[in-house]
């Protein structure tokens, strides 16, 4: 078991390359470092550190888009006021991410490439329509992170690639929600959750723990967009259907999901309550 | 397996240089506690959730057991051992420890959010705690002591 | 005065077991049964591992007895030819090496040939699933009181009910740990538990070793709450089997996913009543019956049975009482002592049942809880009759005006009839908690205390009770400064080390504060008394006194004695369970102000009040303490904790899926006591440290139910059970 420490982005980049893709790079190791002693298969593997990259550490904005870098985390977006009063659900979700141990080390661009479906940092991005900046020895790619999933923990990043930034679209929101439904208050691995924004460019709802990927659920967001009548939480109960496949697991099951689904986004985006 | 290549990793700790040679893949709690003899910092569960192995990086805390020491080279660390007696008074006296176990990563994490008050124009003191659990206390120990040392230093000069 | 090793925990000084370090030491690991039942065909050790540098315990190792001397016998250190549970102890390795260790452990393979198991305790077994006596039932008890079934016959009302209660994992946050080592032919034990006496009678039965050729020593122990009554024994003999075989020390500390699966929970119940009642609500006959899942061993099982019936009736009078309660094996990880011992398990049953009483009657919860409160006078379900002078209606009013329960009843009723989708309530639960061992058990535990006079002018109080967390030492050295008129600095409380102290009886059952501390007392009378000094000396007199003795007598010990003698009055029929269950109770009345969100399903505690009479608070800020941690497990009990079984053994053993309420989960738990004191508990203390594990599943869900008309029965009461409730209520409708 060895451990890779990059000095700059190239290095890091050069490095996976020479490992034929076969090291791990390492951000918060949230995710990585779980139960470490226990993770035989792992000791064997070579991790890139990337979590001294100052390159990747960065917060910048250009004229269109806030860019975060490859290894902001929670933390620091936290921090950042104009980043929570331009994209509050980033704050939303950014707190909402485990406690503040979590949220220190945790990234941004961890929780994408982790790739599970009970992740809270994708689905605000995702309602944000955030692009994931891969970047390899063979140059540059952007793919749109509501394309980036192909299946259960199946993404379009090949190994030798690394998550340079993730760039945000600067837009006038006028809904922006979160809601994210855990076993708890705090520290909690999402049962079910969504994000839901709307702009110039239209609804964006995306739902997390309710697929084998976070993803965007297009039939409500088009009944959304159409404005179809919905009076009760039942009502909205075949467009989830189509959207989603929530299972049963140790958190919870697939009908509590469903109907809780249903409940929460009525109560937000439809009733007339609010 | 191929052979672990071993190199000099070097961090501040507890405001002192450290220097010591390893794969820099053993987790830093372990290297804490088995190898540098500071074991004030506690393991309750190796999996990032209960917070009894919270230290101080670059002044932040963070789960000792979700960091591999390399990831810290030249970097601060601050464990409990570094914490001054009369930075616990108030915790002392409310009843912010019981059995003990959860206390160091509860120190590390209410010294964090006393010397920060402005944390808490966003975010409760619960809130801020929750990456700590306590099974004994029921938190109000924990949270009356917070609160009474955030008192304090806003009378004190 | 603030707690005596708090500053230490609080600055991480304290040394707990896996802070200890030892030179030449061995990591100790277990290797588990992956099957919940069968005979044991082989052991297997796989390839690529050098197995010659392991050291390698089995049962074939044990030099006295394959036991884990308990109440029973039927534990064995180590499976030899059969297992009962998953994750049973088979093998033991030690190497230096940790994580080497750990992959061995791995590369072990218990081969099992598989026999029926039975998982549910409510069903009866079928003749291949039986493994105790006839019919798994480990233990059965009756307790009866006039004539039920008349009663039942007779009454204008009988409400029944079904109500069941889930296992319950401990957490505490430092998971078990032993350390052994031989030094001297004496084989020494140090590590996290409860009860020192306990495992060094376990090791003298398991090692065929005597007394002296056993030494047991407490370490600070980062919590227990009954997790460390039993369980260390069985560790202990681990650690020390395998440092006897290695002839080095070795340290076995559980990980805590192996603590989580491998080490005893609180029973699941099943609990059902009948009650008769007048339309008054006045209880006429309570016909109850208590059953409790025991898991693949007897472990304590008939004691918590045994505390269980005895508070099933809960703090009522009633004439007419049938209490039947049996304890049942299931081949699932032993069941064990837990905070609280049974008791809260028929406590929600009882208290939850009240209310339903009170709805079927369309009566006020509060009213009929008044009208049934025991009083002075009157008799418990077992014929004790309660003579304390406690005002128990004062409690219970107490708690009312703390928790503006009326005003909120009211003000919730609005909120309801308004807010879109969060329904709020709340709820109560009117309880006792028998305080110490039930009936003749501090009689058989003979416990003696020593308060050892030193030359240097301090006294020493050597007793076995262990610090856990619950401010043991402290108490203890406050008895004495308030007793001898000393300074906290010239109290020195004893490392509980078998070797040293005597057997003051087992950390447990709240009897710590309340027998010992008594006994504390009575042995500073015994010290003064060997001095020649009146029980009115203190202070200097004593200093002065102590020096004069050690140069009267150079190198002897001068110690104050103290002997447990039962109080007048006591009678208890264990054959019958008739007479003096306890001799004191505490009685308590906790209120819960909660929100059901009915999008989601969650219950959220927004307040709560808890009010309870013990005797004497010695020490207000640890026993507040104490109440406030006990009502947050109560909390994690009623609504998060959802320990999940697969083959018996837990499915959700890390802390990500096994859920304990965080700081944000819970609100300000607000905690006032009244006074009454016990004539035989230390300054008039009663026992406090389980009671608060009783009220608080009644009360929430008591809430839960006035919040949204539903009628909950079972919990922990998660968002989906809740669902489930919720979806019933509208189809009744
Ligand atoms: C106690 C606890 C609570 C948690 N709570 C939550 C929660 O509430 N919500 C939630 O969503 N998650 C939660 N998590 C999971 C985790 O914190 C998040 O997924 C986090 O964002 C991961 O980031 P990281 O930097 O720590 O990732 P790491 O563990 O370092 O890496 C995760 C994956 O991303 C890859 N990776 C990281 N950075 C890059 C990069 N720049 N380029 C390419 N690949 C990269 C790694 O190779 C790895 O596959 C929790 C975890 C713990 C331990
Ligand atoms: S030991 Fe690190 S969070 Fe529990
Ligand atoms: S004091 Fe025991 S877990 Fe917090």
């Amino acid at each position: 078991m060895t451990m890779l420490f990059p000095s700059d982005l190239e290095e890091a980049c050069e490095m996976l390359a020479a490992s034929d893709g076969k090291a791990v790079p390492l951000a918060g190791g949230t995710d990585l470092l779980v139960h470490w002693p226990q993770r035989f298969e792992d000791h064997g593997r070579t991790f890139l550190d990337l979590s001294q990259l100052a390159e990747l550490r960065a917060i910048r904005w250009s004229d269109s888009a806030l860019i975060l870098g490859g290894g902001v985390t929670y933390w620091q977006t936290l921090g950042d006021r104009a980043v929570c009063d331009a994209f509050p659900l980033l704050e939303k979700a950014g707190r909402q991410v485990g406690a503040v141990q979590i949220q220190a080390r945790g990234t941004w661009a961890g929780n994408i490439v982790n790739a599970s479906p009970a992740a809270d940092g994708v689905p605000v991005l995702m309602a944000y329509d955030a692009v994931v900046e891969l970047v390899s020895t063979q140059g540059e790619e952007e793919i749109p992170l509501s394309e980036f999933y192909l299946g259960y923990k199946q993404m379009r990043r090949r190994p030798n690639q690394l998550v340079r930034a993730v760039r945000l679209p600067r837009r006038r929101h006028d809904v922006e929600v979160f809601e994210k439904i855990g076993p708890r208050r705090a520290q909690a691995i999402t049962k079910l959750g969504f994000a839901a924004t709307h702009s110039a460019a239209g609804w964006r709802v995306v739902a997390n723990s309710m697929a084998p990927t976070v993803c965007r659920c297009r039939t409500l967001e088009g009944m959304l967009e159409h404005g179809s009548p919905i009076r009760r939480p039942e009502d909205l109960m075949p467009a989830i259907r189509q959207d989603v496949s929530p299972i049963d697991d140790i958190r919870s099951t697939a009908q509590y999901r469903q109907k809780v689904f249903s409940r929460t986004l009525f109560h937000a985006l439809f009733s007339d309550e609010k | 397996m191929t052979k672990p290549e071993h190199r000099d990793i070097g961090f501040t700790l507890n405001g002192e240089e450290i220097r010591f040679s390893g794969t820099g893949t053993e987790r830093l709690l372990d290297v804490l506690r088995y190898r540098l003899g500071l074991p004030g910092t506690k393991e309750g569960c190796g999996e990032g959730e209960c917070g009894a192995c919270t230290v101080h990086l670059d002044g932040v805390p963070v789960n000792s057991c979700l960091i591999l020491v390399g990831q810290v080279r030249n970097r601060r660390v601050d464990t409990v051992e570094s914490v001054a007696p009369e930075a616990l008074v108030e915790l002392h006296t409310s009843g912010a420890t019981q059995c003990g176990a959860c206390t160091p990563g509860v120190v590390m994490t209410a010294r964090f959010v006393i010397d920060h008050p402005g944390l808490l124009e966003r975010a409760s003191v619960r809130q801020l705690m929750a990456g700590n659990l306590c099974r004994c206390t029921g938190y109000d120990g924990i949270i009356e002591g917070i609160a009474e040392a955030l008192r304090q230093e806003e009378t004190s000069p | 005065m603030k707690r005596r090793e708090g500053l230490a925990k609080l600055m991480g000084r304290e040394a707990y077991v896996d802070d200890l370090t030892v030179a030449d030491c061995l990591w100790g690991a277990t290797v588990r049964s992956s099957c919940a039942r069968g005979r044991i065909r082989e052991v297997r050790f796989g390839e690529g591992f050098d197995w010659g540098e392991f050291v390698v315990v089995d049962h074939r190792d044990l030099p006295g007895e394959n036991v884990i001397a308990l109440i029973e016998t039927d534990q064995p250190v180590l499976a030899a030819e059969a297992v009962r549970h998953v994750h049973e102890a088979v093998v033991l390795l030690a190497h230096a090496d940790r994580d080497l260790l750990r992959r061995a452990v791995e590369a072990v393979e218990v081969v099992v040939e598989e026999e029926p198991p039975i998982f549910d305790f409510r069903q009866p077994p079928e003749p291949a699933q039986i493994q105790h006596g006839n019919d798994n039932v480990f233990k059965e008890l009756k307790i009866e009181k006039g004539d039920v079934d008349k009663a039942l016959a007779k009454a204008p009302v009988v409400v029944e009910g079904v109500f069941t209660t889930g296992a319950q994992e401990h957490v505490y946050l430092e998971t078990q740990g032993m350390l052994a080592w031989v030094e001297d032919g004496v084989v020494t034990v140090k590590g996290s538990m409860q009860c020192p006496y306990y495992v060094q009678k376990a090791l003298k039965l398991a090692l065929g070793r005597e007394d002296h050729e056993v030494r047991v020593v407490q370490a600070p122990t980062g919590g227990g709450f009954g997790g460390k009554e039993e369980f260390p024994s069985g560790i202990a003999l681990h650690a020390a089997l395998l440092a006897l075989k290695a002839g080095k020390p070795v340290k076995l500390i559980y990980e805590r996913g192996e603590d989580m699966v491998a080490t005893t929970k609180r029973h699941p119940s099943w609990i059902r009543h009948r009650t008769a009642v007048d339309t008054k609500g006045r209880l006429l006959a309570q016909d109850i019956e208590v059953v409790l899942d025991a898991g693949a061993y007897a472990t304590l099982s008939s004691v918590v049975l045994s505390r269980a019936v005895i508070h099933a009736a809960g703090p009522y009078h009633c004439e007419n009482v049938r209490i039947r309660g049996r304890a049942v094996l299931t081949n699932a990880v032993p069941f064990g002592a837990f905070r609280g011992f049974g008791a809260p398990q028929s406590l929600f049953a009882c208290e939850r049942q009240m209310d339903r009483i009170a709805s079927e009657l369309t009566l006020d919860p509060v009213r009929i809880r008044r009208r049934n409160l025991i009083r002075d006078g009157e008799e418990t379900a077992t014929g004790q009759v309660i003579t304390d002078g406690t005002d128990r209606l004062k409690v219970l009013d107490r708690a009312l005006e703390l928790s503006s329960f009326q005003h909120k009843r009211r003000a919730y009723l609005d909120f309801n009839d308004t807010h879109p989708y969060l329904r709020r309530g709340v709820g109560l639960a009117t309880f006792l908690h028998g305080a110490g061992f039930t009936g003749s058990g501090e009689v058989y535990l003979a416990s003696e205390v020593h308060v050892a006079g030193l030359a240097d002018g301090k006294v020493e109080v050597r007793t076995a009770n262990t610090e856990m967390g619950q401010g043991t030492q402290t108490v203890f050295t406050q008895l004495v400064t308030d007793r001898l008129g000393l300074k906290a600095e010239d109290v020195v409380i004893a490392e509980p080390d078998t070797a040293r102290v005597p057997d003051s009886g087992p950390t447990v059952a709240s009897r710590t504060t309340m027998v010992v501390g008594g006994l504390i007392e009575k042995a500073c009378d015994d010290l003064r008394r060997r001095l020649g000094l009146g029980n009115e000396e203190r202070g200097e007199v004593l200093t002065a006194a102590l020096a004069l003795w050690h140069r009267q007598h150079p190198g002897e010990e001068l110690l104050g004695t103290a002997h447990y003698e039962p109080p007048d009055g006591i009678h208890w029929d264990d054959a019958n369970y008739r007479g003096e269950a306890y001799g004191a109770f505490a009685w308590a009345t906790y209120v819960a102000a909660v929100e059901v969100d009915l999008r989601t399903y969650t219950a959220r505690v927004l307040d709560f009040v808890a009010v309870q009479e013990i005797g004497k608070v010695l020490h207000e800020v640890l026993a507040r303490g104490q109440i406030q941690g006990g009502v947050v497990q109560g909390i994690g009990w009623a609504l998060l904790e959802d320990f999940r079984f697969k083959d018996g053994a837990m499915a959700n053993g890390q802390l990500t899926n096994y859920i304990i309420p965080t700081s944000d989960d819970v609100p300000p738990i607000r905690v006032a006591f009244l006074e009454n004191p016990y004539a035989h508990g230390a300054q008039g203390a009663k026992g406090i440290g389980e009671l608060p594990m009783d009220g608080p599943a009644p009360a929430i869900v008591n809430a839960v139910a006035a919040a949204t008309g539903a009628d909950p029965c079972t919990i922990p009461l998660t968002p989906e059970r809740m669902m489930s409730v919720l979806e019933a209520r509208e189809v009744a409708r």
